[in-house]
């Protein structure tokens, strides 16, 4: 059975914004932005962008109706700003013209002064200003102070680790136009409709049921259009109902690398102490976080960063401080893992160096550590279904990591200009928006009387596949033929109040709703055959295929007759439900609670493959056991899988995100931020399903896939360095990634250390 | 008017030559299935494939649809994802979507087409160069994996079905990869009537486009106005041969044709690889030699090569005709001993000789699809052990496409040793003058330089260097 996204993807016909048939008369918006860090706007002047043929309008912060306000979390971003600038790429005006090269040549003609003031690009000098964006956030669990002295050893480094580009293909985009009674109908490539509807709204001065957002799908998300579709939707809405026409505004590729928010830079301070066998006995880390120059969703990935500072191993003492840092970059926002690899990076390093100052391997360590069932996470939860351990012992059953590194051994030994590296990383990753409130989604449901059936929700297909699992969902639930479903566009007439798709929680929340609305149906569809068998009981009524059974025994009636047969009895046949995650709950004030509906687990070993001339690297193979619950549908969650993997691998080694002097983001093209391409791939994924792992958490046992597999990128890291020292054992190491080709190099012939100490 | 046939329609249309192809298709065509992921050849979601009659054969080459001139397309088949959609999917579509090669899609119809032209465009089939063909497509999703799988599977499909007795075409036809229509199009192609596009004369005022891989990356929206000509219509400027003592390549051969060339593969053992990691499979399809000389960009890959192999600038305004040393073409950065009215005809240098050694390096962010950090070629003749003829480029540490004059002469008569290496190696690190931008620090390029002036040797006179001492 093909998933008939795929089918139309492979034809060309899935539609995306830009794809879908403007209404007559569209116009093109293009955006204006500030070209300095920090600054004054002294004089801004668009008399010479009014010459330019076919301009419209010009939009500023003095042409908002409503409030000039998107931020989230915190109410400290403007859509355009109004006399500082804030970073580069801070938006001014919005330049709206019949074709998009009179309105792109319309913003080059616009005239901007600046006086410009003292801009910070570095977290930990941001931090040392006080120019924090949420208070300290600080995770504890035992009592690290006093357990230093009860270790054998303790170790203290830094770990860096770079930002990331989201390179969705698709780049942002929306299309706004007037509907009746002066509201607005917004079609935008955005993971948060909701957000969509609620900060135009608040910017257009209209309530909420004037606004309309529909997604049909994104070309990518990844987390990027969470909260940064928002602002380019709401211009183009702002601008359709000044000038009562429709609006388009896509961000050219360049400009939506520079002007949009990545994923956050990190520089963190550890601190490890062990027992002589390798059991972690305390762990201490500060993490500085490039928060940008707004909050965005900065806090919240702050929370995961701490959520997983101790990726999958129990630690009794553990404090962990986390500090959110204004700086004059972009705002970061959203990316697959939502701060938690950045957390597992340190973690992972505090380890390799305690590894490597104990003369172990660091796999000795993970082991020793590794989460038992029942242990006590630093936010006070406590494993259920713990299956790290599993997934770790069946990487050493599957791959034998012990004749890999004999392997490599023999290799390094025989091979001066070249080696090879291994590593092994364990991922525990929290499933559930650790901000509580938002774990809840509905879906609506119609029978139409043909036997089709229509699914909304609040989830957005963004290549994750949610669209077809929700179908597989629906179709084992009402017992009928998938080819009956279609999955609806996610529009919030249709879905109110939604949350973000995110937090890889898409599925699980909109597939229990679907699940909860289908029930609602059968329930209602049992009474109707009941009647028309002329049964009493309704509960001896079932479904299989399409079939109506009583008591066990086939009967005649169908699917289709039964539809018919309960609207002709005037039984409604459209269900909604609502859902959402039970039994969850955070406690911000002490940081304690049970934020996760549950863990998903796994371990990946990656082998590398190191030119030490040229210092250019291969990864050669990633082989991973990894906890997917009872999957929905093997393909998706494949898939999933392979491409999250190889984004973390271009997280840790060839995405390089480079700011100069001034804060002007340098790699902000294709052909300067490099993300992998089909040569750059591991030549080898393995992946192995872990059985018999039900998942009493997830909608149809199945688990969470989004974004746990991306962390296994984090051991291409560790196998590199460990194919350096082969070359070079006096490697004056420090953690810091990306490890570009540039690091490598620079780093084997002890050019430079790599980050700071 | 420019006339050409799309998919399976005859289009005639009196758009300018310079329009984007990419827009063509789907702002006028409203065929949105090619997608525009960024307009600068780097994501392959606008490839299509572009069929030309040669010999009465109609061969597909895959091309960034972003790139290319409305007017480079006349008098030929364009070929879009849409092309190729029948009743049911087609063996590669189908592969795509079974095996996980498609999560959001936004690339899928790239790959599609680009997986396509690799079947019809070689009738011999292999999961390594059809990977070769994927090299221009950027996925973010998928990791390639079930891309990776799709393309076996196309090929165990092709493989095991095909009839001995058919042509490939036919067979690729049979096989649903590609839709019955594409037998005719040889046929359509020969009545097009080729002359109704007139290209204008070359002019002082206007750019000239070739392949258009830098041009209309750099100002496209300059060159949709109308302020270019094609060099299309230039005919005769195309082609490999030897002249005398000289091989000659003309100024409008693509570096894909310079990589399949069989005189130079027959001269540069390592040729293929070399040029494999010259951008990317479309790229090549449309970059032209003189492009890349003209473009004057420092880490020009075909120019760092033909530095090293002493090559000679044949211009000509038209009438007047003269020849320089690509050595002395560069007077500054993006400055050229060409007046704005010359176009450049050709290239050649010297046939190499006999015993000569010859090595490429080439070092990027990322192996492929990437411009170098720093690239280097060097060229050498060996008389009784020592070094007879020497000519060494370095890409990306200058302000111009760089030859290590210095490094040359000190090497010149010298035996290859260690201690030779090292010291022409620190020659070179004074004759460069590095910056640091977005693909490396000036440190980090003076470093691998140095490298790749060691690569060269090692790869060369392996039993004569002495690794220990040398690094
Ligand atoms: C995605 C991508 C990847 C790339 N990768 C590489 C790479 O790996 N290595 C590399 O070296 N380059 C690379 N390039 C750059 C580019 O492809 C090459 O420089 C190419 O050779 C340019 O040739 P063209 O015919 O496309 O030039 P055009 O863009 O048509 O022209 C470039 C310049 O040369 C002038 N010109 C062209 N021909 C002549 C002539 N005969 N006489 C006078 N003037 C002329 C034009 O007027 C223009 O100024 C890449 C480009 C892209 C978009
Ligand atoms: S749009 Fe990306 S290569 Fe053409
Ligand atoms: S499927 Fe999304 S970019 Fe390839």
């Amino acid at each position: 059975m093909k998933n008939y996204d795929s089918i139309r993807h492979t034809r060309g016909e899935s539609l995306f914004v830009d794809d879908i048939a403007s209404p007559e008369g569209t116009l093109f918006g293009y955006v204006f932005y500030s070209s300095v860090a920090h600054g004054k706007i002294l004089n801004l002047d668009f008399s010479n962008a009014w010459y330019v043929d076919g301009i419209k309008g010009i939009f500023s912060a003095k042409d908002i109706p409503g409030e000039n306000q998107i931020g989230g979390i915190v109410r400290d971003e403007n859509l355009f700003a109004e006399d500082t600038v804030h970073f580069i790429g801070h938006p001014i005006a919005l330049v709206v013209a019949e074709t998009f090269l009179q309105a792109h040549e319309a913003v080059k003609k616009i005239k901007c002064e600046f006086e410009k003031l003292p801009a910070v690009f570095d977290p930990r000098e941001a931090a040392a200003k006080d120019q924090l964006i949420v208070k300290p956030r600080i995770f504890s669990l035992g009592n690290v102070d006093d357990a230093w002295n009860s270790c054998d050893y303790v170790f203290e480094g830094s770990a860096e680790s770079g930002g990331q580009e989201h390179l969705y293909l698709e780049t942002q985009a929306s299309l706004a136009f007037p509907i009746e009674g002066g509201g607005i109908k917004i079609i935008s490539s955005t993971q948060g409709p909701t957000t969509v509807q609620r900060t135009a709204a608040q910017v257009l001065a209209l309530p909420m049921h004037k606004i309309e957002v529909d997604v049909i799908r994104l070309g990518g998300g990844f987390g990027g259009k969470e909260d940064q579709a928002t602002p380019w939707a709401v211009m183009a809405a702002l601008a359709a109902l000044k000038l009562n026409a429709p609006v388009k505004l896509i961000l050219p590729r360049q400009e939506d690398i520079r002007i949009t928010g990545k994923r956050h830079p990190y520089s963190s301070d550890f601190k490890i102490g062990l027992t002589k066998d390798g059991k972690i006995i305390a762990y201490e880390a500060t993490y500085y976080q490039n928060a940008g120059a707004a909050a965005d969703l900065s806090p919240a990935i702050l929370d995961r960063t701490l959520f997983h500072c101790t990726n999958s191993y129990f630690i009794p003492n553990v404090k962990a401080t986390a500090l959110s840092c204004r700086t004059n970059l972009t705002p970061f926002t959203a990316f697959r893992g939502f701060g938690g690899p950045q957390g597992m990076f340190v973690i992972e390093s505090a380890i390799h160096k305690a590894a490597q100052k104990m003369g172990v391997d660091p796999s000795v360590i993970q082991k020793k550590n590794l989460l038992n069932e029942g242990d006590e996470f630093p936010y006070g939860q406590k494993t259920l279904n713990c299956h790290i351990k599993k997934c770790y012992e069946e990487v050493e059953t599957r791959y034998n990591p012990k004749e890999i590194y004999q392997r490599i051994a023999e290799f390094n030994e025989k091979n001066k200009l070249v080696k090879k590296g291994a590593a092994i990383i364990p991922v525990t990753f929290g499933i559930s928006f650790t901000t509580t409130f938002l774990n809840q989604a509905s879906a609506l449901v119609h029978l139409y009387t043909d036997g089709s059936v229509s699914v909304s929700s609040a989830a957005i297909e963004m290549g994750q596949g949610v669209n077809e699992k929700l179908r597989m969902i629906a179709a084992n639930e009402l017992s009928i033929s998938i080819e009956r479903i279609k999955i609806e566009s996610t529009n919030t007439s249709r879905a109110s109040n939604t949350s973000a798709t995110a937090a890889s929680k898409g599925t699980d929340l909109n597939g229990f709703a679907v699940i909860d609305a289908c029930k609602i149906l059968i329930e209602r569809l049992r009474k109707v055959a009941s009647e028309e068998l002329k049964q009493t009981n309704p509960e001896k009524i079932e479904f299989k295929n399409e079939i109506v059974f009583h008591a066990g025994e086939k009967t005649g009636l169908t699917f289709s007759k039964l539809v018919k047969a309960a609207y002709s009895k005037r039984i409604s046949l459209t269900a909604q439900a609502h859902h959402s995650t039970p039994n969850i709950y955070f406690d911000t004030k002490v940081n304690k609670g049970e934020p996760f509906a549950y863990h998903t687990y796994g371990t990946a070993i990656v082998e590398v493959t190191l030119d030490c001339l040229r210092g250019i690297y291969k990864v050669d193979s990633v082989k991973v056991v990894h906890d997917f619950g009872e999957t929905i549908n093997r393909t998706i969650d494949l898939s999933q899988a392979e491409g999250g993997i190889v984004q973390g691998i271009g997280w840790m080694t060839c995405e390089e995100l480079k700011w100069n002097n001034e804060g002007k983001l340098l790699t902000d093209s294709l052909s300067t931020y490099k993300v992998p391409d089909i040569y750059a791939v591991p030549k080898e994924i393995k992946i192995h399903f872990l059985e018999n792992v039900p998942n009493p958490f997830g909608p149809n046992k199945s688990k969470a896939i989004g974004e746990p597999p991306f962390m296994y990128g984090i051991g291409a890291y560790f196998a590199l360095v460990n194919a350096m020292k082969a070359f070079n054992p006096n490697l004056d190491l420090n953690y810091s990634a990306p490890l570009t080709p540039e690091k490598v190099l620079l780093t084997l012939y002890n050019k430079r250390q790599i980050g700071r100490e | 008017m420019i006339e050409f046939i799309l998919n399976n329609a005859h289009i005639i249309s009196d758009v300018l030559p310079t329009t984007v192809l990419l827009d063509f298709i789907r702002k006028e065509k409203k065929l949105t299935g090619t997608k525009e992921g960024c307009r600068e050849g780097d994501c392959g979601a606008c490839i299509v494939l572009i069929g030309r009659l040669i010999n009465n054969k109609v061969i597909y080459k895959s091309a960034n649809s972003c790139l290319v001139p409305l007017g480079d397309i006349h008098g030929k088949h364009v070929v879009t994802v849409e092309g190729f959609n029948q009743a049911e999917l087609s063996p590669i579509q189908s592969a795509i979507a079974d095996e996980g090669g498609t999560q959001c899609g936004f690339c899928t119809p790239g790959f599609v087409v680009s997986m396509t032209g690799y079947f019809l465009s070689n009738s011999s089939l292999n999961s390594s160069s059809a990977v070769e063909s994927l090299g221009g497509n950027i996925c973010r999703c998928t990791g390639y994996a079930g891309i990776k799988r799709a393309t076996e599977i196309g090929i165990l499909t092709y493989e095991k079905n095909k009839s001995q007795k058919k042509t490939h075409l036919e067979n690729l036809i049979d096989l649903k990869f590609v839709p019955d229509y594409f037998s005719s199009i040889k046929d359509k192609l020969n009545h097009l009537n080729s002359d109704i596009f007139r290209k204008v004369r070359q002019s002082e005022t206007k750019t000239l486009i070739a392949g258009g891989t830098d041009l209309y990356v750099q100002k496209w929206e300059s060159l949709v106005r109308g302020q270019a000509d094609l060099f299309s219509g230039k005919k005769n400027l195309s082609g490999i041969s030897i002249e005398g003592d000289q091989i000659k390549i003309g100024a409008y051969t693509t570096i894909e044709e310079i990589k399949s060339s069989e005189l130079l593969q027959k001269y540069f053992h390592q040729w293929n690889y070399y040029l494999n990691l010259f951008g990317s499979l479309p790229i090549r399809n449309r970059a032209t030699v003189g492009g890349n000389i003209v473009n004057a960009s420092p880490i020009g890959d075909m120019t760092n090569i033909l530095l090293a192999l002493d090559a000679t600038v044949h211009l000509t305004d038209g009438t007047k005709k003269h020849q320089i040393l690509l050595r002395n073409f560069y007077t500054g950065y993006k400055t050229l001993e060409k007046k704005k009215h010359e176009i450049v005809e050709a290239i050649s240098f010297p046939i190499p000789a006999k015993n000569f050694l010859f090595n490429y390096e080439k070092v990027s962010k990322r192996t492929y699809l990437d411009i170098a950090s720093v690239n280097s070629s060097i060229y050498l003749e060996m008389k009784n052990g020592k070094i007879f003829t020497i000519r060494i480029s370095a890409g990306g540490v200058a302000p111009v496409p760089f030859f290590l004059k210095q490094t040359c002469t000190y090497l010149l008569k010298k035996e290859i040793t260690t201690d030779t290496i090292i010291e022409a190696g620190q020659i070179a690190q004074q004759e460069i003058n590095p910056i640091s931008d977005a693909r490396g620090s000036a440190e980090y390029k003076r470093l691998l330089l140095r490298q790749l002036f060691y690569a060269h040797f090692i790869k060369l006179f392996p039993q004569q260097i002495d690794l220990e001492k040398l690094l």
